[in-house]
């Protein structure tokens, strides 16, 4: 760790989970035992997760990131659970991805992405609390030669059950550290689960209600000066020229720099000052041949794949196109969403320090290895040359993850002032035109009835943009062009699985991509396929004068576990049953990240049509196993907050090659008087199936639920999002 | 240079009179508890009282905030003694990421100061922060939880 790290560490320490980079790793190699690894503060380490000081405080390392889905205390949750310590000593720590990298990636995937932060990571971690439990009571056994059978353990201390003998953890962790790590590590039935299941309140709260927890743009590094840039607003344009005579003389300002071919980045004593230097910067951008984009030529665009020829098929069976044809009734509908930001409440930030044989980055990251791949290529240094410290997110939302655009430009910037420190922050505009777009899609739904009224057939035709195209070519190439990302939610089987049985069935895409780079937004792209074809079920259930309830059930026989959530919300707001006056319900489910989920909303609409009140959303989720209820609840009211201001308010369109929305004026988010009640029902099922995340998968719920509870209010229904486009807002 | 009341302290500022007091209170006096969000005084998540009241700092001018009294997230706890509104927002389990809850706090508050009993409609009406990780709903049990400490 170098001098800067260690003044940082002193500076900002401030409990769990703050700026990384405490662990400098010393070896000491005990006679006849295997080497200890130590932390900086020379205590031991049982294994790479756990690191016990002789006070009995337990840190826990956890590779995953904290922003603000509470996955660092699910993480300790598990951890403690198999450790058995004592939950107030602990705290944690992140690893830096460099750290990892030189001990074989000993904490594995850095990744908080896809609702993977603790559903992918669950088994290795409770191991690392068990197997460091197992040397601490054997550590103690031993001291008092004794067989480990005859001890216990709890809240960190470890008894010699006849004898009535204790020992503490932080007495024995010297001991432990140097036993052989055991090979079988055995967890714990989830009927024996104390820790896990709990809805323990989270382990960062007290410093982010007092002001002190730092976050990427609070960072303070000595000597460190600061950043703003502005890159061709048209995506794929670059920097022909530009005008700095005026900015270089105002107040602050140290140096104005082009970053890469396509931005120009002002560096100066204050963000403020070199903020208000770029605005007097002049830059002539070439756009290259995206200037003449916009909305209309983008739709016109998917418009014609709706009906092309050449289609990826995602899941089929039987023959749709056949059964269409030769159907009783047919029911034809076509949908729309949008372009959106992610728009976290913290902008893109990211402070880097270049020397010529070494360069470290500060950032918040949601892949802290992502952005020291991203520090590596952009220093051209080597991967031992260079670390990344990871930093509490002010919001990620899919946006800090596989995207590391602003770590790229800091470092290009700090390239340039070597030694120097580099903070840059982008603008709120910055932001919102150089966004990771949710991608924008179309889908033309063709339903089928035989003359009974059964639903003999299905063609879902989307028509958009793929994320994988853009982001992860080589997955593409290996589906033969085809992204099956696009497929979420419709998918043959697996952890975003279609759960209706249709004898015809075809789900294709036609790609249609644009010049707006496209990302993965909260969600990803369960968001748009869950309103197609939990909108278009309603549409087919009325189309034949069937309950919307009765009408899924029927398709989702051979899948409890949706019927199973869509059940629970149904019974709870009373399916079936009048509503209150005035008041009208509306449903809709998915299986997304391995779990199952659905939503129930009651709204009133005025009279006009033109405000919507969303009451309640009764929402129930099966992530299979439940960490912390309290925690999902959590989770499943914000990813409504989320889903719902991008239903109602959010768009980001295109106009000469650039996105229009440049702030939350003309980017509206929901406030609290627009807030639901949300009731959630969180019914775990247990059992041998994988994990499903919880961060995401309610997300997509809410809004088909609601613009099918606007049909039953007003008979109008809604296929184009956001909603503020039809003159319909949330109130 | 300016002179500016923060937090009971004065501070004698080397700032441009023209600089939002958001970046004064960041950048000058070092208290990065206020958070910039958008610029525009849509977000709040820069929300400070000044004379009392809560203000969006990003679009305050420091020489506006001269001679007045200004609190921020920094000054609300003495000690280690936390407000009634930290310690409803601690009982509630109300932040997420955390970034725009000095402002929230700060606007709550305020608004506890003027109307000690607030209604949901008062509170509809009054605190209009951005949450982009969506926790109003523990914001408002956590908000008559402090009307009623």
């Amino acid at each position: 760790m170098n001098e800067i790290v260690s003044i940082d560490r002193r500076k900002f320490i401030i409990g769990a989970a703050t700026v990384g980079s405490g662990l400098a790793i010393g070896f000491s190699l005990p006679e006849g035992g295997p080497t200890v690894v130590r932390a900086n503060d020379g205590s031991p380490e049982l294994n790479a997760w756990v690191v016990i000081r002789p006070d009995d405080t337990v840190v826990i390392r956890m590779a995953r990131s904290e922003m603000g889905q509470g996955t660092i205390t699910g993480l300790a949750q598990l951890v403690v659970e198999e450790l058995e310590c004592d939950w107030s000593k602990i705290t944690t720590e992140y690893p830096t991805p460099g750290q990892s990298l030189a001990r074989n990636r000993v904490w594995k995937d850095f990744s908080t992405g896809g609702s993977r932060g603790i559903r992918t990571s669950h088994e290795y971690v409770r191991q690392g609390g068990a197997a460091a439990r197992m040397m601490l009571v054997q550590a103690a056994a031993n001291q008092w030669s004794v067989p480990v059978s005859e001890c216990t353990v709890a809240k960190g201390v470890i008894t010699h059950t006849s004898s009535g003998r204790t020992l503490r953890f932080g007495q024995v962790a010297e001991a432990a550290a140097k036993l052989e790590q055991p090979k079988e590590i055995p967890l714990k039935d989830p009927k024996d689960w104390k820790v896990i299941g709990q809805p323990i309140k989270r382990i960062d709260t007290l410093e982010k209600v007092t002001g002190k927890q730092v976050y990427g743009t609070d960072l303070k590094l000595p000597g460190m000066l600061n950043a703003a840039i502005r890159e061709s607003p048209v995506f794929g344009g670059k920097v022909k020229s530009f005008d700095a005579s005026k900015a270089t003389g105002m107040k602050g300002v140290r140096k104005v720099v082009q970053v890469g071919d396509s931005a120009v980045a002002v560096v100066a004593d204050t963000w403020w000052q070199a903020k208000s230097a770029l605005d007097e910067v002049k830059i002539d951008f070439d756009d290259g041949g995206n200037a003449k984009v916009s909305s209309a030529s983008i739709a016109k665009m998917l418009e014609e794949g709706l009906s092309a020829d050449q289609a990826f098929v995602g899941n089929d069976n039987g023959d749709a196109k056949a059964a269409l044809a030769g159907a009783a009734k047919k029911v034809e509908a076509t949908y729309f969403y949008p372009f959106q930001n992610h728009a976290p409440m913290e902008p893109m930030n990211a402070t880097a320090r270049y020397t010529a044989d070494k360069c470290e980055v500060w950032v918040p990251t949601q892949d802290g290895e992502a952005s020291l791949a991203a520090v590596i290529s952009a220093s051209g240094l080597t991967a031992a040359q260079c670390d990344v410290h990871k930093i509490n997110l002010g919001g990620g939302f899919g946006r800090r993850g596989a995207f590391q655009d602003y770590v790229v430009q800091a470092v290009q910037i700090a390239k340039q002032m070597p030694g120097t420190p580099i903070k840059l922050i982008w603008t709120r505009e910055e932001d919102m035109r150089q966004g990771r777009f949710h991608p924008i899609m179309s889908c033309k739904l063709v339903g089928g009835f035989d003359a009974n009224n059964n639903l003999t057939a299905l063609h879902m035709r989307l028509s958009g943009q793929s994320i994988l195209a853009a982001v992860r070519p080589a997955i593409v190439q290996q589906n033969k062009g085809m992204d099956p990302l696009v497929f979420q939610g419709l998918a043959r089987g697996g952890e975003h699985g279609f759960g209706y049985t249709i004898p015809n069935l075809l789900i294709d895409h036609a790609m249609r991509n644009t010049h707006v780079p496209p990302g993965f937004w909260r969600g990803v792209n369960i968001n748009q396929n869950c309103i197609f074809i939990e909108c278009f079920m309603d549409e087919l259930a009325q189309s034949v004068g069937q309950d919307e309830l009765e009408f899924r059930r029927k398709l989702l026989d051979k899948h409890p576990k949706n019927l199973a959530v869509l059940n629970a919300v149904a019974e709870k707001i009373g399916w079936g049953k009048p509503p209150p006056q005035g008041r009208f319900y509306g449903l809709a489910h998915m299986k997304a990240f391995a779990a199952y989920v659905a939503a129930a909303a009651e709204i009133s609409v005025s009279a006009d049509g033109k405000k919507v009140k969303v009451h309640r959303i009764i929402a129930a989720t099966d992530p299979i196993y439940a960490v912390n209820p309290a925690q999902i609840d959590r989770q499943v009211a914000g990813s409504f907050v989320y889903g719902l201001s991008a239903l109602f308010q959010q768009a980001c369109t295109v106009k000469d090659g650039c996105i229009v929305e440049e702030n939350f004026d003309t980017y509206d988010s929901m406030r609290i008087a627009q807030m639901p009640k949300v009731e959630s029902i969180i019914m775990p099922s247990g059992g041998s199936d994988p994990w499903g995340g919880v961060g995401e998968p309610t997300i997509c719920v809410a809004a088909p639920a609601v613009i099918n509870a606007y049909f039953k209010a007003t008979g109008k229904r809604l296929r184009s999002v956001p909603l503020k486009d039809l003159d319909v807002s949330m109130v | 240079m300016a002179k500016l009341t923060i937090n009971g302290r004065v501070h004698d500022l080397d700032v441009d009179p023209q600089t939002p007091l958001l970046w004064a209170i960041r950048e000058q006096a070092g208290l990065t508890g206020t958070k910039y969000g958008c610029g525009i005084a849509q977000c709040g998540a820069c929300t400070v009282h000044m004379g009392g009241e809560a203000v969006r700092s990003c679009t305050v001018f420091v020489e506006d905030a001269v001679g007045k009294e200004i609190t921020t997230i920094e000054g609300l706890a003495q000690g280690a003694t936390l407000t009634k509104v930290q310690q409803a927002w601690v009982d509630h389990d109300v932040p997420q990421c955390g970034y725009c809850q000095a402002g929230m706090i700060m606007a709550v508050s305020a608004l506890l100061k003027a109307k000690p009993k607030p209604t949901d409609a008062d509170i509809d009406e009054a605190i209009t922060n951005i949450c982009r990780c969506g926790t109003f709903q523990q914001v408002r049990e956590a908000i008559h939880a402090a009307a009623k400490a």
